[in-house]
């Protein structure tokens, strides 16, 4: 395809490469946090101990992971999509290296205990401050390349893009004020329920921008792509996507139930959450729609089963969510293993398929190959996702055992358990769920195999025809 | 038609997401603020305890321990008065958490002695054989007090450098327990909270024998930390001769004491409690 000459790709193959080695990480040191629950002493303090490696964790898997293959796919649709090089390819490289700069800094900084204890607004103010310079970056070269493009319509998933760089940049800036009191250490900007109020609104948002515009753009993009057949509605697309972005913002209270926030923040967050059920599945039956006569290619086409389930748990996401929205159920299950339960369908099952997908659709198309291994591709897949539900079940039914139990009362009102009776029967639980992160991780290894396998055979075919 | 502007559009898709934004994340600060909230009792942090607190930060503690009691039974029992926003003005940032792995912490300060503490830090599973907290006998080493003044002045709280003085010698740990000691403490909730003890305090179980294996387990996992596991005392006083009536015991146990004996009345109940005194008097030499 002589058409593809122009775009900048060897951008995207880095930033690819690169969100696969973090990736790598958060999913080994989810392994190992795990294990760490079960086995207290595998904590090897002061570094090495549980308390510095979650945060780790989640910033490996949701900015490393998650943000970098973000920026490859939204540099590789946005060139499609308008038909336009990207505005710098020079700029681009600055980005994919201080991408990794920064998310270096931030493991090293983490370990050492640099921690502003907000989460997913861990980083020390210094290195805050070079994610702000990195989203600019980010934001501007797409955002131009969108203004000089040639293709003049703008394509639903260019929505998405735009919508995830207004708003991550927004809440980035203001949930991370703070005030330093020396290159280390600084102190937040609120206090006490302001602050909590601040961070859910960001916190709930990062999942917005980070966790659900952004693979919605992939989603809408590969799936055509792959299958071959259209978004089945593009004005339930329209629909969908401006009352998700407004809906979302006033949901962040939902974190907050029950704590000393004022109630009517907590009540309209509760409202909203489960308002958002709609636009949510407009963008489930879209792709469920779009797939009509096609189903088949569910058994011929990995990458589609790789969308479908991304999708299909994405649905079931937006529907857990709001159940745990509400004060009752959230009195239930709020602070129980059931909330990790709820965030790893979203992270491992919709997130990260929705991800594989669009690496194995674009891999071997920059490399111009062909995938190494289907049956590999498939084996990945089923891997994947049986980790996934054995992680996510098992912490669904910890969460509400221990719900139970922390509820029980003896017949004269005092409590029938103490805490620690409540946790000596989550043991089971952690040792499944360790066990089923350790089959995600080798579906992982399987597809890394894949891929680099892929990317030898591109090469050596490059040279071939060269010779 | 949108869809043809991308600066425009990037500008409505801006307003739509602050119209959110503004009502539930930039209103609020006006109801939280208010001074109707705000209680004279809650002190700021003093230069150990904001020490101390750093510490929990630096070891993410709160990932596996939150900081607010909420208004249910569940917690309140468990833990003690649901916690008031007026109660966090001091803290910045917030340590409420997400995640109880351990229980809650916001009402710990007072719950035990300060030698709990230690022993407890230094080696959780030696004193609840089944936790998975983290072992932290490493905060033993000096703490490192080059900030302390520029973060009480960057904080606005007061400090005498009396204060600042006292810290030299103190150990991370020092730091750590004053801070816990601190936590929900400046409400008076725990003299409130005290269980009164209602209706006739007679032991229903007064020489029942068959009781005794049952207590035996209860003492094991509640009280064994503290009073040893033979009854031979540790942090808490030696129980193998006790001569008080059971009524006296009794209420020790249900109710708690000052000196750092937690109340128990709300996690075990009369009946267990009572077989517990059974148990314990079964020591008495006589
Ligand atoms: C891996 C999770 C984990 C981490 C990290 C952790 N804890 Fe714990 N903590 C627990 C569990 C579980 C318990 C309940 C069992 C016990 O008492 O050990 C507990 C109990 C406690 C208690 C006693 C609470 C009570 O009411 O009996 C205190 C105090 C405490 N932790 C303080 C801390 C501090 C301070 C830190 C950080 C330096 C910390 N914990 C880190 C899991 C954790
Ligand atoms: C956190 C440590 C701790 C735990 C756990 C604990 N105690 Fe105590 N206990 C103490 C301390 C400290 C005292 C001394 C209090 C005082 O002098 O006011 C005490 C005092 C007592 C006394 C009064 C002793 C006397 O000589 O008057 C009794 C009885 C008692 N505890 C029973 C129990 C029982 C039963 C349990 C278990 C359900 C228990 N304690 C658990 C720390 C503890
Ligand atoms: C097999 C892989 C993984 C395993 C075994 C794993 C394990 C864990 C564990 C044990 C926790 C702590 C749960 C608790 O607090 O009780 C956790 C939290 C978390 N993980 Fe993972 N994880 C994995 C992959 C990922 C990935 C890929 C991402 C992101 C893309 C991710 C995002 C998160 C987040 C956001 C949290 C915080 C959840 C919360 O606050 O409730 N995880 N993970
Ligand atoms: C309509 C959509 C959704 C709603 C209403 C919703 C609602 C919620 C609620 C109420 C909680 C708090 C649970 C508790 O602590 O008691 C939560 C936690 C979480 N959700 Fe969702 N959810 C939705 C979709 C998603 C999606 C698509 C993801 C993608 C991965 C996701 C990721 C998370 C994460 C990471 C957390 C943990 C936050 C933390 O405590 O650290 N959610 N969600």
């Amino acid at each position: 395809m002589t058409q593809q000459e122009g775009y900048a790709d060897d951008v995207v193959k880095g930033f690819i490469i690169w969100s696969l080695l973090w990736g790598f990480v958060a999913v080994l040191l989810g392994v190992v946090i795990s294990l760490q629950l079960a086995w207290p002493q595998l904590n090897l303090p002061p570094y090495l101990s549980y308390g510095r490696l979650r945060p780790i964790h989640t910033n490996a898997g949701i900015f490393g992971w998650g943000i970098g293959s973000f920026m490859a796919f939204f540099i590789y649709i946005t060139q499609r999509l308008t038909k336009t090089r990207l505005w710098s390819p020079g700029l681009a490289r600055v980005q994919l290296w201080l991408f990794n700069v920064v998310i270096a800094l931030a493991a090293v900084t983490l370990l050492l205990g640099m921690n502003r204890s907000k989460e997913y607004a861990e980083l020390e103010w210094p290195v805050a401050l070079l994610v702000v310079v990195l989203w600019v970056i980010f934001a501007v070269n797409i955002v131009m390349t969108i203004v000089k493009r040639r293709e003049e319509q703008m394509y639903i998933s260019l929505w998405y893009v735009l919508a995830t760089l207004i708003g991550v940049a927004v809440l980035y800036l203001v949930n991370n004020a703070g005030i330093p009191v020396s290159l280390t250490k600084s102190y937040s900007a609120y206090a006490g329920a302001n602050d909590a109020n601040v961070q859910w609104w960001y916190g709930h948002n990062a999942v917005a921008m980070v966790l659900t515009t952004p693979p919605l753009a992939l989603f809408y993009y590969f799936l055509p792509k792959s299958t071959g057949v259209p978004i089945y509605s593009h004005r339930m697309g329209v629909i969908a996507f401006w009352s998700l972005i407004f809906m979302y913002l006033w949901t962040g209270a939902h974190h907050l139930l029950w704590t000393p926030v004022p109630d009517w923040v907590q009540t309209l967050a509760m409202a909203f959450s489960v308002m958002l059920i709609a636009p949510s599945w407009a963008a489930v039956f879209n792709g469920y729609f779009s797939m009509n006569g096609q189903w088949h290619q569910m058994r011929e086409n990995y990458q589609a089963k790789f969308l479908i389930f991304g999708i299909t748990f994405y649905g079931l996401q937006t529907l857990q969510g709001p159940s745990q929205a509400i004060r009752t159920f959230s009195a239930f299950i709020h602070y129980t293993d059931w909330v990790p339960g709820h965030v790893h369908m979203g992270t491992l099952g919709w997130v990260s398929l929705v991800i594989f997908a669009a690496i194995y659709y674009t891999l071997p198309r920059l490399y111009r190959t062909e995938i190494y291994s289907v049956p590999l591709a498939n084996l990945h897949f089923w891997l994947a996702v049986a980790g996934q539900l054995i992680f996510s079940i098992s912490m669904w039914i910890a969460g509400v055992q221990q719900a139970t139990m922390l509820n029980a009362a003896n017949p004269d009102g005092s409590l029938h358990y103490s805490f620690i009776e409540t946790l000596i029967e989550l043991y089971p639980y952690w040792y499944a769920r360790a066990f089923g992160g350790i089959i995600y991780f080798v579906s992982l290894i399987v597809f890394i195999y894949n891929i680099a396998k892929t990317i030898n055979g591109g090469k050596a075919q490059a040279l071939a025809q060269k010779a | 038609m949108l869809e043809k502007k991308p600066i425009i559009f990037l500008l409505l898709a801006t307003v739509t997401i602050l119209i959110g934004t503004v009502v539930t994340m930039v209103a609020p600060f006006w109801w939280i603020n208010d001074p109707k909230l705000a209680i004279a009792s809650v002190k700021p942090y003093t230069p150990l305890q904001l020490e101390g607190r750093d510490i929990y930060i630096r070891e993410g503690c709160n990932n596996c321990h939150t900081q607010t009691v909420r208004p249910l039974l569940s917690d309140t029992e468990r833990y003690g008065e649901y916690s008031k926003s007026g109660e966090f003005a001091y803290d910045q940032p917030f340590l409420w958490g997400s995640r109880r792995t351990g229980p809650d912490l916001a009402r710990i300060g007072g719950k035990y002695p300060d030698a709990w503490h230690v022993k407890h830090m230094k080696d959780p599973q030696s004193m609840v054989p089944r936790s998975n907290m983290p072992r932290y006998d490493f905060l033993q080493r000096p703490l490192d007090t080059s900030l302390t003044e520029r973060k009480m002045k960057t904080l606005k709280f007061p400090y005498t450098q009396d204060q600042i003085a006292q810290l030299s010698g103190k150990t991370e740990m020092d730091a750590m327990v004053a801070y816990l000691q601190k936590l929900g403490n400046d409400i008076p909730w725990r003299k409130a909270a005290r269980a009164e003890v209602v209706g006739e305090l007679k032991n229903p179980y007064q020489d029942n024998m068959a009781v005794l294996p049952e207590a035996k387990a209860l003492y094991q996992q509640n009280c064994a930390q503290c009073h040893g596991k033979e009854l031979k005392g540790d942090v808490g006083p030696a129980l193998s001769d006790l001569d008080k009536p059971d009524a006296d015991v009794f209420t020790t146990v249900y109710g708690g004491t000052q000196a750092g004996m937690p109340a128990f009345g709300d996690t075990l109940g009369k009946e267990r409690i009572w077989k517990l005194v059974t148990f314990l008097k079964s020591h008495q030499k006589r």
